[in-house]
């Protein structure tokens, strides 16, 4: 493993942050995946890039942009049947308990 | 006790003046029916586009030219990936980087008390979008409006080390940033209502030290007067734990408006934890020298510059050049006045005095031309005020006259000249006239005019009371002073 590696408690962090459930075994196989990952960032760290200008983006386009005039919205009965519970409009969710 | 400095750190979020959202085309309002104003892209269902608006561009633009700030050739948009409810994509679209955001390494001046001026660096202005609103429930549990979600947001952070140093210059710090962005049109500036959000990172160190404290950041400030007591309540309560040997923990507190005092909210989360990066959906900014100096050129004279120059050409108090500047069309009604040929002390005064009041109490605003399209305006325009000056100066009606005509030409929307005229309200300046009456006054007061002569000169404002009664208040102030002196010592 090279300098960049991930901990198996920061697997467990990252899978946390992303409100993902593992169990022991699943976690050592993601963190043997995103070290593969990382290996090839370190790859590509061995390259020559001497004289290559940085790319914002893999598109080659800018200022892209859409005029300030306000359009269609959907029918509220549509988004909120796409909740599990609603009242008076709202989308219900459990209480936020600041942790 | 010790003494402990302060040092404020300010973010600001201010909602964007756009029609239309950050990156689909639903449309930006205050209120209404929740959940009104969603569509596939702020709710970030699958398959959706996201495209930015070009309006929110501008603003954000705009402002960091106004704040002086560098503009990158490049800037490009990021995803900051927090779970929370109201947050319907699972990530918030933001700019993030040193020198990515629209702009960079600015500052703002605000006013000091002494006269001069203060310079509070500023770090970064940047664009993203507003998360929706958490209602909570009276039963238990939340509710969710995405309304909000996904209205174009400029963050506005000042630098660090901090340049503010005690409440009053947070509050100040906010006054003057509220007022560009009126002034630039590009936010309604309505803390009431959320348009414009103050957040202070707050820390205290001992005097003389020069490592900075842990700060606590606090939300929920939504006046200036909040912002002025969150600043000086988080210091005393700092100030006394490290005195009593505690550690200020680094969190997010709210306030709470009704004990005039903080709370805990939450443990700050660490900047890492966000995981952004750029978002492979937005295309990247790009801002040509040609497109930025336009730009600038195009800025409006901002309220601490004019307020300036009030003061230096026209002779203004910085108090009343700062009232007449605080808000851009009152300062704009006040040139135009100035413009057809007012005198800016008069025009002022009536404008600051009387039209404010009335305004106040009509609740309608000024307009300097043309016709409102929103909300109650007034009648008065600056013409007006510059006739009812010069009716004065030239001696046609007296100060007190004027008075009683502005409130009738406020009213009926009638030049004053007008007014004076179908009213009788001209001002007696006839030397033989205002004596006659005067004499008159006293002949028939001859007891009291036999005690003023006998040395009870307090009576003198009696003598001017009844002529001022018999004149319907028209009589030349100066003349009848001088006349009932004359008409008291003779008769």
């Amino acid at each position: 493993m090279g300098w960049m590696s991930i901990s198996l408690d920061e697997a467990r962090h990252v899978a946390k942050l992303a409100r993902i459930e593992l169990d022991g075994a699943e976690l050592m196989s993601f963190q043997g995946k995103l070290n593969a990952l990382l290996g090839h960032f370190e790859d590509i760290q061995h390259l020559d890039v001497a004289g290559v200008m940085p790319k914002p983006h893999a598109v080659s386009l800018s200022n892209v942009f859409a005029d300030d005039v306000p359009g269609a919205c959907l029918p509220r009965e549509v988004t909120l049947a796409l909740s599990a519970e609603t009242k008076a409009g709202l989308h219900i969710v459990p209480t936020i308990i600041e942790d | 006790m010790s003494e402990y400095v302060l040092s404020v750190g300010m973010e600001v979020h201010a909602e964007l003046r756009t029609e239309s959202k950050m990156f689909c085309r639903c449309p930006v309002a205050f209120g209404g029916m929740p959940n009104t104003r969603v569509c596939p892209v702020c709710l970030g269902l699958p398959g959706t586009l996201p495209v930015p608006n070009r309006a929110a561009v501008q603003m954000v633009l705009r402002t960091a030219l106004a704040l002086n700030c560098q503009v990158p050739a490049h800037s490009v948009f990021h995803r900051k990936n927090y779970f929370y409810p109201d947050l319907p994509k699972g990530y918030q679209v933001s700019q993030y980087g040193e020198t990515n955001p629209i702009g960079y390494y600015g500052y703002l001046e605000i006013p000091k008390l002494d006269g001069t001026t203060k310079r509070i660096k500023i770090r970064r202005v940047h664009l993203e979008e507003d998360t929706g609103k958490l209602l909570h429930l009276p039963g238990g549990g939340s509710g969710v409006d995405y309304n909000r979600a996904g209205v174009p947001l400029m963050e506005i952070v000042t630098d660090f080390p901090p340049d503010i140093e005690d409440p009053d210059e947070a509050k100040e710090y906010l006054v003057q940033l509220r007022q560009t962005l009126l002034y630039l049109g590009v936010c309604d500036g309505k803390m009431e209502e959320g348009s414009l959000r103050c957040e202070p990172n707050i820390s205290v160190r001992l005097a003389g030290a020069e490592t900075y404290g842990t700060k606590t950041e606090l939300k929920n400030l939504n006046s200036f007067r909040a912002v002025q007591l969150g600043c000086m309540f988080e210091k005393k309560r700092q100030s006394e734990l490290l005195e009593g040997g505690s550690k200020v923990v680094q969190e997010t507190r709210g306030w709470n408006e009704q004990t005039e005092s903080s709370f805990l909210m939450r443990v700050k989360e660490s900047e890492q934890d966000y995981r952004y990066f750029p978002d492979p959906d937005l295309i990247p900014m790009e801002f040509t020298p040609e497109q930025i100096e336009a730009e600038r050129a195009a800025l409006p004279e901002l309220p601490l510059a004019k307020s300036t120059r009030y003061q230096k050409d026209l002779g203004l108090s910085p108090y009343d050049a700062g009232v007449l500047t605080a808000d851009r069309a009152w300062a704009e009604f006040f040139e135009s006045a100035i413009g057809q040929g007012g005198d800016a002390k008069q025009v002022c005064n009536w404008m600051n005095g009387d039209f404010a009041k009335l305004l106040n109490e009509a609740g309608e605003t000024a307009l300097t031309s043309g016709e409102a399209t929103v909300g109650k305006t007034s009648k008065v325009r600056p013409g007006h005020i510059v006739e009812l000056t010069k009716l004065i100066e030239a001696g046609t009606i007296s100060g007190k006259i004027a008075k009683e005509v502005f409130g009738d030409m406020f009213t009926s929307g009638s030049m004053p000249s007008e007014l004076v005229k179908s009213k009788g309200l001209t001002q007696i300046s006839d030397p033989a006239e205002v004596l006659a009456v005067c004499e008159e006054v006293v002949r028939e007061n001859a007891g009291q005019a036999e005690q003023y002569r006998a040395g009870k000169e307090g009576l003198f404002g009696f003598f001017v009371g009844q002529v001022m009664k018999k004149t319907q208040g028209r009589a030349n102030p100066a003349l009848v002073q001088e006349s009932l002196k004359k008409a008291l010592e003779t008769q």
